[in-house]
């Protein structure tokens, strides 16, 4: 049991996908500047990423090496179709407000690199946690930037008031850029910031290291 | 011919593939700490999105929109819910055989490009172009016009961030914030950047 625990809690900070592993980016960004939107694309990505990591695995014995990518895809291309029709059928303006960004959950680099990493090597149900896991990693990350983003940008939280705007008498006065698409890429790189300061076997090493300044005498 | 040239600059710069919609942004951040490589994976980009873009916009007109199958009798079907995993199946298979026929015919670009190739496939940006495709119902022409803008304005995005990336090696960067997250902050710069060409329309 402690095994499964140990599988799905690794990738929310200490393996988190985004912030370490740079995948899935492309949609952390886009779907974030409210905290509606964002909270769909987490339920949508973790389904899919456990989904397709459990039925990779089931088949994970008789895929032929060489086409294990094509039929990747394919599993996870029909777990996406799935996801798109509920969204179209359950939450027609959610999911025209996410526009592609569903479709491109496809060439998410979370879900094909968990399947490739981990669901072609191990049984079902660790495949199933692990995908949960990531989406979690995922989702961590993309609501904490959702947070910030509608919070400053428009004084809400899930449509709802909380700081109450200038424009309709109150005192706060919203964010634009928080808004538009770079303060995503400022806000994650904070958050990169902030996590390896606490957790400081992350950080990078250098592929060389600048010298010091001279002194004085040594310059005279 | 005036809106085909309109069409392509706003996909270049105004929207931007990688600056404005993210799109691509795992080999955008992975790819792009060396401009050699950064050019090697931008011309492989437009190659392949210029090629799939107006095949997929031809396979969406032909077989899946509604009602697409009127030529074989069947006008009441819709198989638009298909699209997603037709496009991916179009992109793998023409990766694959524009790789085989690199390395037959061309093999000077084949070296050249020939690691980047299945790299391609799982990039968000051939895929994005070819669902923004669908929704903005483009025709033939203008989705091949808006396929090759888009590659350039990834590749331009890329080979921008490489140059920066290579001088910035040379910078004292705060502990933590070294790699990627400068990396981010960077591009969110240059995402700023791109902005100011919002509004210009030819």
């Amino acid at each position: 049991m402690s095994d499964t625990k140990k599988i799905l809690t690794t990738p929310i900070f200490a393996d988190n996908p985004i912030v370490l592993q740079i995948l899935g980016i492309c949609s952390a960004l886009a779907v974030t500047s409210n905290l509606k939107t964002t909270v769909v694309m987490c339920i949508a990505l973790t389904t899919v990423a456990a989904f397709s990591n459990a039925s990779v695995s089931v088949v994970r014995n008789h895929i032929p090496s060489s086409i294990r990518i094509i039929v990747q895809m394919i599993i996870i291309a029909s777990l996406v179709i799935v996801v798109d029709q509920i969204l179209k059928a359950y939450a027609y303006g959610i999911s025209k407000e996410l526009s592609v960004f569903v479709g491109l959950i496809i060439t998410n680099c979370i879900v094909m690199g968990r399947t490739e990493a981990f669901a072609m090597k191990n049984p079902p149900w660790p495949s199933f946690v692990d995908g949960v896991g990531n989406g979690l990693g995922y989702s961590v990350v993309l609501l904490a930037v959702g947070f910030f983003r509608e919070l400053f940008g428009s004084g809400k939280l899930f449509g709802v008031e909380i700081l109450s705007l200038s424009t309709d008498g109150g005192w706060y006065v919203p964010n634009g850029l928080m808004l538009l698409p770079p303060s995503a890429f400022f806000l994650i790189g904070f958050f990169i910031w902030v996590l390896r300061c606490k957790k400081t076997e992350q950080v990078e090493k250098e592929e060389f290291k600048i010298a010091r300044n001279s002194t004085l005498r040594e310059a005279l | 011919m005036e809106e085909y040239l309109s069409l392509f600059v706003r996909a270049v710069f105004i929207e931007n593939m990688a600056l404005s919609f993210f799109l691509g942004m795992c080999t955008f951040m992975a790819i792009s700490k060396k401009i050699e490589a950064a050019i090697g994976l931008s011309v492989a980009v437009i190659v392949v999105l210029t090629i799939t873009t107006p095949l997929n916009n031809l396979i969406y007109h032909n077989l899946l929109a509604d009602g697409a199958l009127a030529w074989a009798g069947l006008p009441d079907v819709d198989l638009s819910f298909l699209g997603f995993l037709s496009y991916i199946g179009v992109i793998a298979a023409s990766v694959q055989i524009l790789e085989m026929f690199l390395d037959k015919y061309v093999p000077v670009l084949y070296n050249a490009l020939g690691v980047f190739l299945p790299l391609i496939t799982v990039n968000c940006a051939i895929m994005g172009a070819s669902l923004f495709m669908v929704e903005r119902d483009y025709n033939f022409t203008e989705s091949a016009i808006y396929g090759a803008g888009a590659g350039v304005g990834w590749g331009l995005a890329i080979i921008a961030l490489a140059g920066i990336r290579e001088k910035l090696k040379y910078s004292d960067v705060p502990e933590g914030l070294k790699g990627l997250g400068i990396t981010f902050i960077t591009v969110g710069l240059m995402s700023l950047g791109f902005m100011s060409f919002g509004g210009i329309d030819l």
